[in-house]
């Protein structure tokens, strides 16, 4: 009876990887697109801005207003082109050549005296974060520009005044690079890819085509059929989320603050999640191309969008906050997250684990009672 | 003319077909509509980049009256929602590890002392920048409200005016909504995908389930079925733009600047361009499965060097290379460009070329791949 089982097992597995081997399209998904993703995310893909082309209108001449511009010159974040009138300056952020227009009225020095100065931001709102982040810079860099200007003419027009500043410190990712997060989100999104989409498609393929009710005649069980599937992809699975680490740490310096062990448990949790989703949707739609698209839409695309992985869970309405937290990549990413740039916190540790263990054992267990061997 | 008209009826013909297959599936039916639905009501209200009720922490150990009047201003600001006050600097850590903040806010003791001996005295910020670009809005955000915090303090306590302000204001998005943005994208992207996705099966399930070869049969020939093929593609992919279109104006009111007419002639350009690589694709593939797999491994770069998640010019030189072959960067920029800036035909040309270019390798690339696995 038992050696049945892993005499059986052993055979379909031998059968699953063949299959998987056999159509390049299969290792294209597993293996090429996360290498792919991996350098897209890595060396493409980056909210930093940089050298942001300013247009100036300088419309006073003065050593002063000069002294600001140069102030601007320093940032690495922009670039300025000073230009000679507005109409100039219009006509670039027109075409688009530049981001923002930056204008310091013809009275800018002298009210800058009486400290009372005025200068106009026009910003091209199309990419509203990009403008808001050049906003920030420009203006931090002619607040920095003014205080020098007030030590410069000795007294300061507030001298006598005192003022707050922020002391910002920036926790987890101290080089302030947005790769830092888009790496640890890629291997979900990897992760969901092979083990949702691939599999919900691989299997779908086998209902809509027959060949499984050609299975259901062999002595053998749904357990072991699904079994056979779940190995193979645990493998590419498994493939994509190596790939991934060794390209966090090696190619992009991604510090690793956790235990390495911890990632690869909770990942083989969430993996499991996956495939268990994956199993589930092709057996309830037993059709490629509607389970293709159930897959893109329940899991791939609340990984990429709900999950927290760009945009801030936090930021958005309730009722979406809501599903976005019952989603299993939410959790997953939530703790991938802390394992790599903040450590071993063991609170988010243990609690995403045990969701992620309940979520893996309630799909397994569905995809288990959806597979039965009847036709229909 | 005969033969024209005999072309014309087979073509016809065709497209009908198409259709049909298409619109007569219950279930494809509501996949080519939900999904779009779903995909932009969750694009625009989850895909913020704005800070909404950002959850902080406050740790005030001065009490005075100028900490409280700046609490009042962060408070007021109606971006962060206070979710705890610490009493110790060693409760910053838990708080901020468990992700229950985005930021602690810490006032030192003497904070009232310092700012009114005239001195500079720091607030300190602690933010969890696991997700980088949030925490650097937020602390965009409160270096504003420090700002004007400073102007306030300055005025009265005698020392006029801040020596400079600048007063920012935003073109084509006055209020900087990421919202304006992603739905714009996606009047481009939504379609992109489903017409690629369209093509790429077309043929792929008739050669999978065999039809392929009762259409050889027929008197059309392999152009004739080409366009067959792309034409209803083509009609649904626009169809999807206006589904999303309609979701942008009317639903999310985002004020249309530019003139229907030249935002359907880019994406008509834009939606050919896409059939053009569909079909090729589907030339290319021997079953639905690897036409599924080839698409979605193709469209994962298209769309992620498009512009839309992240800025092409952040990128780095070579990638920005790479997406002068992407067609989804045109389009996004073409629907941008006439729906938030309103320019019109002449200044998109430089955005409809390039479309066109790519519609005329792909189509005849895709004829002659046909060619050669029929023949």
């Amino acid at each position: 009876m038992n050696g049945g089982f892993w005499r059986r097992l052993l055979a379909l597995t031998r059968k699953e990887v063949k299959q998987l081997l056999r159509d390049r399209s299969n290792l294209m998904m597993g293996i090429a697109l996360p290498a792919v993703l991996i350098l897209i995310f890595g060396y493409g893909l980056s909210f930093d801005v940089k050298n942001a082309p300013v247009a100036v209108v300088m419309e006073d001449h003065s050593v002063t207003a000069n002294d600001m511009i140069a102030g601007l010159r320093l940032s690495p974040y922009l670039a300025p082109t000073v230009v000679n009138s507005m109409h100039d300056a219009e006509r670039l952020m027109l075409d688009r050549k530049v981001d923002a227009i930056l204008r310091l009225p013809s009275d800018f020095s002298r009210r800058l005296g009486q400290g009372d100065a005025h200068a106009q931001l026009i910003l091209h709102g199309s990419d509203a974060n990009t403008a808001r982040t050049i906003a920030g810079y420009v203006q931090s860099a002619l607040a920095q520009s003014t205080v020098l200007q007030g030590d410069r003419s000795g007294a300061s027009p507030g001298a006598t005044v005192g003022s707050v500043y922020l002391e910002q410190r920036l926790w987890f990712n101290e080089a302030n690079t947005s790769t830092w997060f888009l790496v640890p989100g890629l291997i979900v999104l990897i992760t969901t890819l092979v083990g949702a989409f691939l599999t919900a498609l691989v299997m779908a393929r086998e209902w809509e085509r027959g060949t499984l009710e050609a299975l259901f005649v062999t002595p053998v069980r749904p357990l072991e059929i699904l079994l056979a599937k779940i190995i193979p992809y645990f493998g590419v699975g498994m493939i994509g989320l190596l790939m991934c680490l060794l390209a966090a740490r090696f190619l992009f310096d991604v510090p690793i603050y956790g235990s390495l062990w911890l990632i690869l448990l909770v990942s083989v949790f969430y993996l499991f999640v996956a495939l268990g989703i994956g199993l589930l949707i092709s057996a309830v739609t037993k059709n490629q191309f509607t389970a293709s698209q159930l897959a893109l839409v329940t899991s791939f695309m609340p990984a990429l969008m709900l999950s927290g992985f760009i945009y801030d869970l936090r930021n958005m309405p309730l009722a979406v906050q809501v599903v976005g937290r019952i989603l299993p990549a939410t959790h997953y990413m939530e703790v991938l997250k802390s394992l790599f740039l903040a450590g071993n916190l063991w609170p988010v540790i243990l609690k995403n684990c045990v969701i992620l263990i309940g979520y893996a054992v309630v799909v397994l267990a569905a995809a288990r009672l959806k597979t039965r061997k009847l036709i229909e | 003319m005969n033969a024209m008209l005999a072309f014309l009826r087979r073509v016809a013909n065709l497209c009908r077909k198409e259709l049909q297959v298409i619109l007569k599936d219950p279930a494809s039916r509501v996949l080519l509509f939900v999904p779009a639905l779903l995909q932009s009501l969750m694009f625009g209200y989850a895909a913020t980049l704005d800070l909404r009720e950002a959850p902080y922490a406050l740790l005030d150990q001065d009490h005075g009256p100028a900490a409280v009047q700046l609490i009042a201003k962060v408070e007021g600001s109606g971006v962060f929602r206070r979710v705890a006050t610490l009493d110790n600097e060693s409760d910053i850590a838990p708080i901020v590890d468990a992700s229950k903040v985005l930021f602690v806010l810490h006032i030192a003791p003497r904070f009232e002392q310092r700012l009114s001996a005239g001195e500079a005295t720091p607030v300190q910020l602690i933010l969890d920048a696991r997700n980088s670009t949030t925490a650097g809005t937020a602390a965009g955000y409160l270096g504003d409200i420090v700002t004007r915090f400073n102007g306030d303090w300055r005025q009265s306590h005698g020392g006029g005016t801040a020596p400079l302000t600048v007063d920012v204001r935003a073109w084509y998005n006055p209020n900087l909504e990421t919202r304006w943005f992603m739905m714009s994208s996606m009047i481009a992207v939504l379609s992109m995908l489903q017409t690629l996705m369209l093509t790429a099966l077309s043929v792929a399930r008739e050669r999978e389930q065999g039809t392929f070869d009762q259409l050889l049969v027929t008197p059309c020939t392999p152009a004739e079925i080409m366009i067959g093929k792309s034409v209803p593609s083509i009609f649904v992919g626009l169809v999807q733009s206006t589904l999303i279109l309609l979701i942008a104006t009317l639903w999310f009111h985002i004020p249309m600047a530019g003139s229907l007419v030249t935002l359907y002639t880019g994406l008509l350009c834009f939606t050919v361009a896409c059939v053009g690589i569909g079909l090729a694709i589907s030339a290319l593939a021997v079953n639905m499965q690897q036409a599924m797999l080839y698409t979605f491994v193709l469209m994962m770069p298209l769309v992620l060097l498009s512009g839309m998640t992240t800025p092409i010019a952040n990128m780095p030189a070579a990638m920005q290379w790479l997406t002068v072959i992407n067609p989804a960067r045109y389009a996004i920029h073409l629907v941008q460009r006439v729906y938030l800036e309103g320019v019109g035909l002449g200044t998109v040309v430089g955005d409809i070329v390039p479309l066109l270019i790519i519609a005329t390798v792909t189509l005849p690339f895709s004829a002659w791949l046909f060619r050669h696995r029929l023949v």
